[in-house]
């Protein structure tokens, strides 16, 4: 087990390098000069110019920019908003646990509706069921989640009036942060319905953002149940006598999860990416949004520490996942 | 595995040529003929959109700004989906973005499937560093989640159209050499690239005229679903202001100008976010139709 840990440890430090080589090449392939980009319009006189190119070590060569920069890495110095002047990684992680709490929303929306509508069509293959909740699911890993948070503004916030816009919580509630995560720290809040509030702004954006992979794993438990199904454990277990339920539920779901968790770990990651365009859509204040104001911004300090932290974040999620998947299933321990 | 066994006539003569037999398997796939049907007659849009469109999607018309569609109140038949925010016909719009949407899906599959499949051939037949720097390359780009990545490139090449193509084509780029690479190490084993090799093939007759032809199959699906992956992050750069600029009337774009507009007129936030699902199910449909057609294990 620990060296299955140790080589898959080892095998993201060239993924984290060339991470890092892409975030500090993002700044100097934009063309023009770095610093008179971020100066704008209003222009900047010689000798602050050439101030500034020294503050920023752009006249040292190339190579040694990115050796020092991935000095100020290793030691979590991600640079300077160009313009709210505030550190990068705090912004970073002030805004995170906004994205978080999305995130583990979303997939809990996808897990919890994408199972068992898997399992339903599996066992009822071939019949309206069936047909109809792979016709869904199709819609929605083909649906453009940007255009279905819309929709769904349209629906519920104008037809309806049951949902708000935009935003965590409502402007005139304030609640003190605790835990970064709104839920918690709504419901310890004194302010009257500040825990409703902030459930209602965060039904919209996690239906957008689970959508995809409710669609993806409702399909993968329906192929990885069907392939189950057809065991000959199962014919035996039910020849038992033993419950249609039980036999489905306990004996044929237990096997058929185990490609399911490679893919639920699998979306993981590509929600963080659907987060950029729900947290537009919603004007959700966490780090996707934050990243997609950087470029129209100009801020490349910032953009250049979002793209290096969620690439990060993706790197860990999905390490996090290749040794649970280790720990869950012992054939993929012991290969290699 | 099958419980019933039934008595096939046994066939006499030659075997169906190849594409009969893959017609067969792939016309039985409702869908996925559906889906066929759907891309031809978008095709056909595409091409013939000058000709088709009732309005130019690029004049604006000062009489009629946020006309609703002919069916509702208020609505014109001259306008039949309605106009955007000043003035212009929506259903020309929706025409001719199908020309951005198709061009951006062939360039983004076209140039992926040819870098995917060279480097992913290097990197099977070479092995060694050229391999582990390739692959470990592929690694780090699907480390990014895709769109963060095709926003990365855009920011350094700057928002537009042919920029958005590239950036998306280096995110899918990872997938073609994958699956070549994988197929290439199978077939390599295999007794016929031996006996081509023994006879005094060189590495490029063996590389393109004897290995790639049998690694195709896995190509050709992956080709046609990554259409789908391409219209929608080229639609999302669009909607995010970093594809194709307006006024040309790119879907995604369209779908970010009328982002306003969406609780006062519905029609100019539906019609092109309809446009984008229709387009990317047809090309998912022909996808997994060409999929189960191709792939020998699914054969009955």
């Amino acid at each position: 087990m620990l060296r299955f840990v140790l080589t898959r440890v080892s095998l993201i430090i060239p993924t984290f390098l060339g991470v890092t080589l892409l975030a500090f090449l993002l700044v100097h392939l934009i063309p023009g000069d770095p610093i008179e980009t971020m100066a704008g319009e209003h222009g900047i006189d010689p000798a602050r110019h050439a101030q500034l190119r020294a503050e920023y070590g752009f006249d040292k060569p190339l190579l040694v920019q990115y050796g020092i920069y991935i000095g100020h890495v290793l030691r979590g110095d991600l640079g300077i908003s160009a313009i709210t002047h505030q550190r990068v990684t705090e912004e970073f992680f002030s805004l995170f646990p906004a994205t978080v709490e999305l995130t583990i929303c979303a997939m809990l929306f996808a897990v919890l509706l994408g199972l068992p509508a898997g399992i339903i069509a599996a066992v009822r293959r071939n019949t309206i069921f069936d047909h109809g909740i792979m016709g869904i699911s199709l819609t929605g890993y083909s649906m453009p989640i940007f255009w279905w948070g819309l929709l769904l503004i349209l629906l519920f916030s104008g037809v309806l009036g049951w949902t708000p816009v935009s935003g965590r919580v409502d402007a005139a509630i304030f609640v003190d942060t605790h835990t970064g995560f709104l839920l918690i720290d709504s419901l310890l809040s004194d302010e009257d319905g500040a825990f409703r509030s902030a459930v209602s702004h965060l039904i919209l954006p996690t239906i957008v953002l689970g959508t995809v992979p409710l669609a993806i794993i409702a399909r993968m438990t329906r192929s990885a149940m069907l392939e189950v199904l057809g065991e000959d454990y199962i014919r035996t277990a039910r020849a038992k006598g033993l419950s249609p339920v039980w036999v489905v539920c306990v004996h044929a779901l237990r096997n058929a999860l185990i490609p399911v968790i490679t893919v639920i770990g699998l979306q993981m990651g590509s929600l963080f990416a659907g987060a950029i365009l729900t947290e537009t859509i919603f004007s959700w204040p966490g780090v996707g949004h934050w990243v997609v104001e950087a470029i129209n911004r100009r801020d490349y300090p910032v953009l250049q520490g979002g793209v290096l932290m969620l690439g990060s974040v993706v790197m860990l999620v999905n390490l996090i996942v290749d040794l649970l998947y280790g720990v869950v299933n012992p054939r993929i321990r012991h290969t290699r | 595995m099958t419980a019933e066994v039934e008595t096939v006539p046994v066939a006499v003569g030659a075997p169906p040529h190849p594409l009969v037999e893959f017609w067969h398997y792939f016309s039985q796939n409702k869908g996925a003929l559906g889906g066929l049907l759907t891309i031809l007659t978008l095709v056909l849009l595409a091409v013939f959109a000058d000709v088709i469109s009732p309005h130019s999607p690029i004049l604006n018309h000062d009489d009629a700004f946020l006309k609703p569609p002919a069916w509702q109140e208020g609505g014109s038949w001259t306008y039949p989906l309605g106009t955007d925010p000043i003035g212009r016909d929506l259903l020309s719009r929706l025409i001719h973005g199908t020309r951005y949407s198709l061009f951006m899906g062939t360039v983004v599959v076209s140039l992926s499937l040819f870098a995917g499949t060279f480097l992913g051939l290097v990197a099977g037949f070479l092995r060694g560093v050229p391999e582990i720097a390739i692959m470990r390359l592929m690694d780090t780009l699907l480390t990014l989640p895709s769109l963060l990545l095709a926003i990365v490139i855009v920011a350094i090449l700057g928002p537009g159209l042919i920029n958005a193509v590239f950036a998306v084509a280096i995110t899918t780029l990872p997938y073609y050499v994958r699956i070549t690479r994988a197929a290439v190490i199978t077939e390599r084993a295999k007794d016929y690239v031996t006996a081509s090799q023994v006879a005094g093939a060189g590495m490029f007759r063996l590389m393109f005229s004897t290995v790639l032809p049998n690694c195709m199959a896995p190509l050709i699906v992956q080709a046609t679903l990554g259409f789908s992956t391409a219209i929608l992050d080229a639609a999302a750069l669009g909607f995010l202001g970093l594809g194709v600029q307006p006024p040309l009337p790119e879907w995604g774009t369209m779908l970010a100008d009328s982002r306003e507009f969406v609780l006062r007129a519905w029609w100019v936030v539906t019609f092109p976010g309809v446009a984008i699902l229709v387009t990317v199910m047809a090309f998912n449909l022909l996808g997994d139709g060409l999929r189960d057609a191709l792939d020998p294990k699914l054969k009955r």
